[in-house]
């Protein structure tokens, strides 16, 4: 333990919990012990309240009313651009658009960028351990586009292959680089600023996947130098329904809009229309406003708390569960990266991870099972399914101990 | 005892029968076999069925890959199906489904496979034992592959 960490003040995470009303249910009986945050956090009362206000008190459709409530509820909305754009450090809050999720945004990607400014025989390159969701849109554009997709490996580890990713670059033709910035598998952060170097050195753009990194650490696409960026909102918090893809304004002017209809639109006639200026080009149709206004609150909330006091957090509750499930006889932790955050995924020797996921729900602790959306990982790891649990701003340490010590018993009971 | 309240689906037979499954292998020989997925978690069973020339099911073996549910589930089926023609096993399949699905049925038929019962308490779990029914019953239809549902 270096200085620092001493000296910083304890992490108020009863405090943290009392802001979130769903911990305090119990499930069948049990204390909810709710260790699935990487599939989709919990929400604090700042962000329930922040959309029930909207609804209750000024709600209007947005960018068009000439009156009070469509007003006061464009402010509202608008502002969360600002919250978002200070998250990532964004130099230009209109290059902050709003989709729906992270998956909308990289097929956002893949079909503006990629269709309207890659060409046939141009390439893509995804690692080995991404989320469907950062590999079937490039699936798509291959096929309807004549680009090629490219892996690039992992180690045993799981930790990128940074001898493959160049040797994927060597011929120049690739021309995006899109890679997970946290695995929701194995919990590697991977090395952005290097991988964008690496991308740029060989004339390549990078997009990075932020959907679990953006929620344990504080990301700096400038510091990074990416070219894309994409998070969802209710990873972080925050509701369901909004995600943010961030990109260079340069590149966002380039790339012809996604999807066609009201609020993307310059002028329109019968014959033709222009382009609303960016990021407007790209929100197509009345926004997630509610969401949207709800993602401010959540971004706020966890600026409060602050990342450095969150990631201390999580990283010591993943060093005491890696060390508390690491005795357990059978059991073996999926991936050892050296730079990792709080999403843990195990086998079972005996025991399939949904007979495991069963159990430990009979004990009120929820964990995810199966192949957490990225089937060829699993492949490459040799499994079918693993079990997962992924920790957030309010998990505790005595809630990892329940997880060890449940463990233990389901071991039993298999064996 | 900490997993009393689980023991209504965790079965001994259930936990036996999924560590160590007695049709668990392809036969020697068969005429007809589908694969069922179950695209959500990751599940895979494939059945092999050999008939008699009256159309009964003589051998049945298994291939899988999944839970103890699952696997048990599979095991179970074996049993029950042998000596059956293609009618009653697909009668035999519905009456499982609604065993899973519900708890309910007392037919006579369904003592074999009356463990999986509780089941139905576990909704995220259901097609964990209906999974091996469905590539059974592709495999006598003569298709390859099953889905879920």
């Amino acid at each position: 333990m270096n200085t620092m960490s001493r000296l910083a003040p304890p992490f108020d995470v009863a405090g943290v919990r009392e802001k979130f009303p769903i911990l305090s249910q119990t499930v069948r009986g049990k204390k909810l012990v709710f260790l699935d945050s990487a599939a989709s956090a919990q929400k604090p009362v700042e962000v329930i309240e922040a959309m029930a206000e909207t609804m209750r008190t000024q709600y209007a459709n947005v960018h068009r009313g000439l009156h009070w409530m469509s007003e006061r509820t464009t402010d509202a909305y608008e502002g969360v651009r600002d919250d978002v754009a200070r998250l990532l450090n964004a130099p230009d809050r209109h290059e902050i658009v709003f989709t729906r999720n992270s998956t909308e945004a990289i097929n956002l990607v893949a079909h503006s960028f990629g269709r309207g400014m890659m060409r046939a025989g141009d390439a893509v390159v995804i690692s080995a351990m991404e989320h469907h969701s950062n590999l079937v849109p490039w699936q798509m554009l291959r096929d309807a586009h004549g680009t090629e997709l490219r892996v690039a490996a992992i180690t045993d580890a799981g930790e990128l292959d940074f001898a493959d990713l160049e040797a994927k670059l060597a011929d120049r033709r690739v021309k995006l680089v899109a890679i997970t910035h946290m695995s929701n598998v194995l919990g590697t952060y991977t090395p952005a600023e290097r991988i964008a170097a690496l991308a740029h050195a060989y004339g390549a753009r990078v997009l990075f996947d932020g959907s679990q990194a953006a929620v344990h650490r504080r990301v700096d696409v400038q510091a990074i130098g990416a070219d894309f960026y994409v998070f969802t909102g209710h990873k972080l918090y925050g509701p369901t329904g909004i995600g943010v893809l961030w990109a260079r304004r340069a590149l966002l002017e380039e790339m012809p809009p996604f999807l066609g209809g009201g609020e993307m639109i310059g002028t329109a006639s019968f014959e033709r229309c222009t382009w609303a200026e960016v990021p407007h080009k790209f929100e197509a149709g009345t926004p997630a406003i509610i969401e949207a206004i709800g993602l401010g609150a959540a971004i706020r909330f966890v600026d409060h708390i602050g990342y450095d006091a969150i990631a201390r957090h999580e990283a010591a509750l993943t060093d005491h569960a890696l060390a508390r499930l690491g005795q357990i006889p059978g059991l073996r932790v999926v991936g050892r990266a050296q730079d990792r955050g709080g999403v843990v995924s195990f086998t079972m020797d005996g025991a399939h991870a949904h007979d495991v996921a069963t159990l430990l729900d009979r004990q009120g602790i929820a964990v995810r099972a199966g192949h957490h959306c990225a089937e060829p990982l699993m492949r490459r790891l040799g499994l079918d399914s693993t079990a997962r649990a992924s920790f957030g701003v309010y998990t505790t340490r005595e809630e990892v101990d329940a997880l060890a010590d449940t463990l233990e018993r389901i071991r039993t009971f298999f064996a | 005892m900490m997993f009393d309240d689980v023991r209504d689906l965790y079965q001994e037979v259930i936990l036996d029968r999924g560590r160590r499954p007695r049709h668990g292998k392809r036969p020697a020989a068969y005429d007809s076999s589908a694969r069922g997925d179950n695209p959500m978690c990751g599940d895979r069973c494939t059945v092999f069925v050999q008939r008699a020339a009256d159309g009964t099911v003589r051998d049945i073996g298994f291939e899988a890959r999944g839970c103890a549910i699952s696997v048990a589930s599979a095991d179970l089926m074996a049993e029950a199906v042998s000596g059956l023609d293609g009618d009653q096993v697909r009668t035999l399949a519905e009456k499982f489904r609604t065993l899973a699905r519900t708890g309910q049925g007392d037919d006579p038929d369904l003592e074999t496979l009356r463990p999986l019962a509780g089941v139905h308490e576990y909704p995220s779990r259901v097609k964990c034992a209906t999974l091996p029914w469905h590539a059974l019953v592709a495999a006598l239809d003569g298709q390859q592959e099953a889905s879920s549902e």
